[in-house]
This record gives C-alpha cells, structure tokens and sequence, in this order.
C-alpha cells in the first residue's frame, strides 16, 4: 500500500491544482493575519473559510482523482496486487497530498506570524486537525460516489450535492427544526444532530474551543457542557474518526464485487 | 490452465455470460478470441483477471479459484485495450513504477530501443500521443517474462513498423513456450499468428479450433468470409 500511496503522491504533489490550494491558504493567512494584526479575529475567520472549503475541495479533487485514474486503476488491477491495498494506497495519497497542502498552506504564514509562542496555538491546532479529518471525511466519502456511479456526471452531481447538503442544507432544515419546535426542548436533539454532520460537528467544537459559546445563549451553555470538557472533546473526535473510518469500510466492501 | 465453470455474467439488464464454460490451456500457442462489438471478449479477458467479478460460477487458474485472490496475477501479463496513465508522471517513472510493483526482472532496455521510445522517457505522459502511449503500454506488458500474455486489441493506434515489431514480439513469446491470448478486431492479424480461434458471439462460444478446422466447417478460405459466414447462419 505504501508503494501505491507514495506514487499517487508524488503524482499529486506536482499537480498544479494542488499548488493552487497551497497558494490559497498561503496568501489568505499572510493577508489576514498581517494585514489584520489580530490572531484570534484571523482564527475565526479561517474556521468559516475551512469548514465550507476543505469538505468542498475534498470532494471535488476525491471524485475527479477517482473518475480520472481509472484506467491507470485497471492497470493496477491486473497487477499481482489487492484490490484494498490499491483503493487504500490512493485514498491515502489523495487526503495526504490535500492535508499537507492545507496544513503548510495555513501553517507557514501563521508560524511566521509567531503562532508558536502564542496562547492560541491549540485554538489554531484544533483547527488544523479539523481541516484534515474534514479532508479525508469527504474524500472518502467522494471515493464511495465514484465507486457507486459509472456515470461521471452524475457521480459528480451526487458528489457536489452531498457537498451542499451537508454545508449549507442541513444547517437551514436544523434551524427551521429548532423554530418549529421550540416549545420542547431541543438541546439533546440538537446536541445528536450536529454529531451527524462532520461539518457541524467540527463547527461547534471549535466555536466553543474558542470561548464564544456565551454568544450562543442557553442552547451554546449546554453544547460548552458538552463539548468543552474533556469528555465532550474526546467524544466528538471519536464521532469524527468514526466518519473517517466507516465510509472508507464500506469502500473495500463495495469494492469486493465491483466490475472494472 | 484457465478454466471457466458455469459462469454467468450480468451488467444492469445485459446478460453477457450465460453458462459460460471454457479452458484454456496454458501450454503455450497463441489464441485469439475473436467476436463483433459487445460480445463478451473484454468481459472474458477481465474476468480472467479478477477485474469483473461473474455473477455466478466459478474461475480457475491453475486449478486454484481466483476470487479475491491476487498472487496469481505473478503469472499473466496484460495489455489494457485503452491506455491512460497518471499525466503527471514521465515514462520512465511510470515503468520504474511498474517494475517497482511487480518486483520481477525486467528487460525495459531492449523493448525502448525496439519501439523507440528514448526520446520520450523523460516526458510527461499526458503530452504523449496514442500511438505512444499504446508502445508504453506494449514495454509495461512485455517486459517481464511471466507463463501467460493477455493482450486486449493490442495493435490499437500502432503504425505499421510497430504492428510488424509486435506481431514478432508475439511470435518470440510464443517460442519462449508462453501462451497468448489476444483479442482483435484485425482478422489478418488473428490469421496470420494465432494457432487457435476462438469466436464469441453474445457470450456463448460459437466456434472453437484452428485455423484450418474454421476454414473446413465454413468452406471458406480465409478468416474474413469464414467468420461472416458463422455470422450469417447465425441470422
């Protein structure tokens, strides 16, 4: 598997999109944190920008990488190799090649900007490792598209609608929930929704990392009680490992009895 | 030896394979499997390696079922009908790759000089041509030496020095006591170097022999006009 990862990976590493990813993260931090000149404020700022553009990229490279290293997959395939170590060598070096993009993209301007010697270097820890379990959530989750659809379009379709529905749909369709619902209490409720959602998931945990949960009202108190501890801290990472780990299980299910 | 037991085959409604049941022995010759589009060669070819997982029945290799199984794949090596690698890689990565993965010996060198595919070994591959790329492929394919060759319609985009370099690097293996097996749409092709036929029609095996034996049966004298003949009783 190492072999086949090391490959997809150089392969990806020398690919112009990824550079632009890079350039991407690179330049907004420069540009937030120096020209802003205020670490926490930039913090924020970057958890809105990750929370939609990681899953959003992670999707999109994960579908077009799997749609577009077909026929170099079926010549894998007639190798003297597994099926799962091929998928999982690519799965790997797909997330990696993004990870590293976003993490030295992010992590360079805020280390010249003297992350390191500053309280909020776990705020900004967490929110590396939220972009990178969020990078390898939806390529996987991209990777089962592809495997379901032959159809391109359609498996691009499904792709980027999943990509919408759990950014942006799921949010609105919680919140009219929450309306209309108000009369009960729907902290318990709200506190299993978000576990369903990696975004909203990996929204609140650092939202409440960041102590701004009092802006949250009743609702923000119970989700700190949660979240905020330890316990809370550890279920959550948990909940999002587990969003790492099924789709990737029901990937080398699938790929059993799949046609090539 | 490459056998099929009661194999049957469906892709959405389109039954490809019903009760398929072939051997092939791997005594070495050369075969070619022949048949109008859509008729099951790819199919069988994949099927043979584990690519296309048949619906019911069994594949053996060797006596040993191939399902999920991957080792045996030590044994064949394959010519892919469409040839697309990673754009980003040059050619002589792409064949370390290969070799990398296969951990066999190879002899790359001679098959870049027969084809001539110096110039390109530090170019990228997606600025390659289909011809090319095709020869890439041909290096990928013969450069180890395994018991079985398994070529999908290898003389796709070849210009005629590379079809006759081919059809001579075919002839070498075959002395070397390997058994080919090759799909074409070139009936020439199939005529002039494979010592046994064998013709699918809607993935049920419609004849099966030599040259000669095609030729008797149809009354014909060449592999063209023998082959539209089965075609036509067929209708």
């Amino acid at each position: 598997m190492i072999k086949i990862l090391q490959y997809s990976f150089s392969d990806l590493t020398r690919s112009r999109w990824n550079y632009f990813y890079f350039a991407f993260y690179f330049l907004t931090g420069i540009v937030l944190l120096f020209l802003n000149d205020d670490l926490s404020k930039a913090v924020i700022t970057f958890i809105n920008i990750i929370i939609v553009l990681t899953p959003l990229i992670g999707t999109l490279f994960g579908i077009m990488y799997f749609y577009h290293s077909r026929e170099f997959t079926e010549l894998l395939l007639a190798q003297p190799i597994r099926r799962s170590t091929i998928f999982l060598g690519q799965f790997f070096g797909l997330s990696l090649s993004l990870s590293a993009s976003f993490a030295l993209g992010l992590g360079i301007p805020f280390i010249l900007y003297g992350i390191l010697f500053s309280t909020e270097i776990f705020n900004f820890l967490m929110l590396i490792v939220t972009g990178v379990f969020l990078t390898f959530i939806f390529v996987s989750l991209s990777f089962n598209i592809a495997l379901d659809n032959e159809n391109r379009i359609r498996g691009f379709a499904f792709a980027v609608l999943l990509w919408l529905f759990l950014a942006v749909i799921y949010d609105g369709l919680f919140l009219l929930f929450l309306v209309a619902f108000n009369e009960y209490p729907l902290d318990k409720f709200a506190l299993l929704a978000s576990t369903f959602n990696p975004i909203d998931l990996s929204r609140i945990l650092i939202l409440l990392k960041l102590d701004i949960s009092a802006l949250l009202g009743y609702t923000g108190a119970v989700f700190q009680n949660f979240f905020g501890t330890g316990l809370g801290l550890f279920i959550s990472l948990i909940v999002l490992l587990l969003w790492s780990v099924l789709p990737v299980l029901r990937m080398l299910h699938k790929l059993k009895s799949k046609d090539f | 030896m490459i056998e099929f037991q009661n194999t049957f085959k469906k892709f959405g409604k389109l039954s490809v394979f019903e009760d398929l049941n072939l051997s092939i022995p791997s005594s070495g010759g050369i075969v070619a499997v022949l048949g109008p589009n859509g008729s099951g060669k790819t199919t069988l070819i994949k099927s043979i390696l584990g690519m296309v997982v048949p619906d019911q029945g069994s594949i053996f290799f060797d006596g040993k079922k191939i399902q999920n199984e991957w080792e045996y794949r030590n044994e064949i090596n394959y010519l892919p009908q469409i040839a697309t690698f990673p754009g980003n890689l040059t050619v002589h990565e792409l064949i370390e790759m290969v070799k990398d993965l296969r951990l066999k010996t190879a002899n790359e060198k001679e098959l870049i000089h027969k084809f001539k595919l110096a110039p390109f070994l530090d170019k990228k591959l997606s600025i390659l041509s289909g011809g090319t790329k095709q020869k890439v492929n041909i290096v990928l394919t013969f450069m180890f030496e395994s018991r079985m060759l398994i070529l999908d319609e290898p003389s796709t985009g070849l210009d005629p020095i590379s079809l006759i370099q081919l059809k001579n690097l075919i002839l070498e293996e075959k002395k070397k006591g390997k058994t080919i097996l090759f799909t074409t749409h070139i009936m020439s092709l199939a005529e002039e170097i494979s010592d046994e036929i064998i013709f699918l029609l809607e993935g049920k095996i419609h004849f099966r022999g030599t040259i000669g034996q095609i030729f008797e049966k149809t009354s014909q004298n060449n592999l063209e006009s023998s082959i539209a003949k089965i075609l036509e009783e067929e209708e």
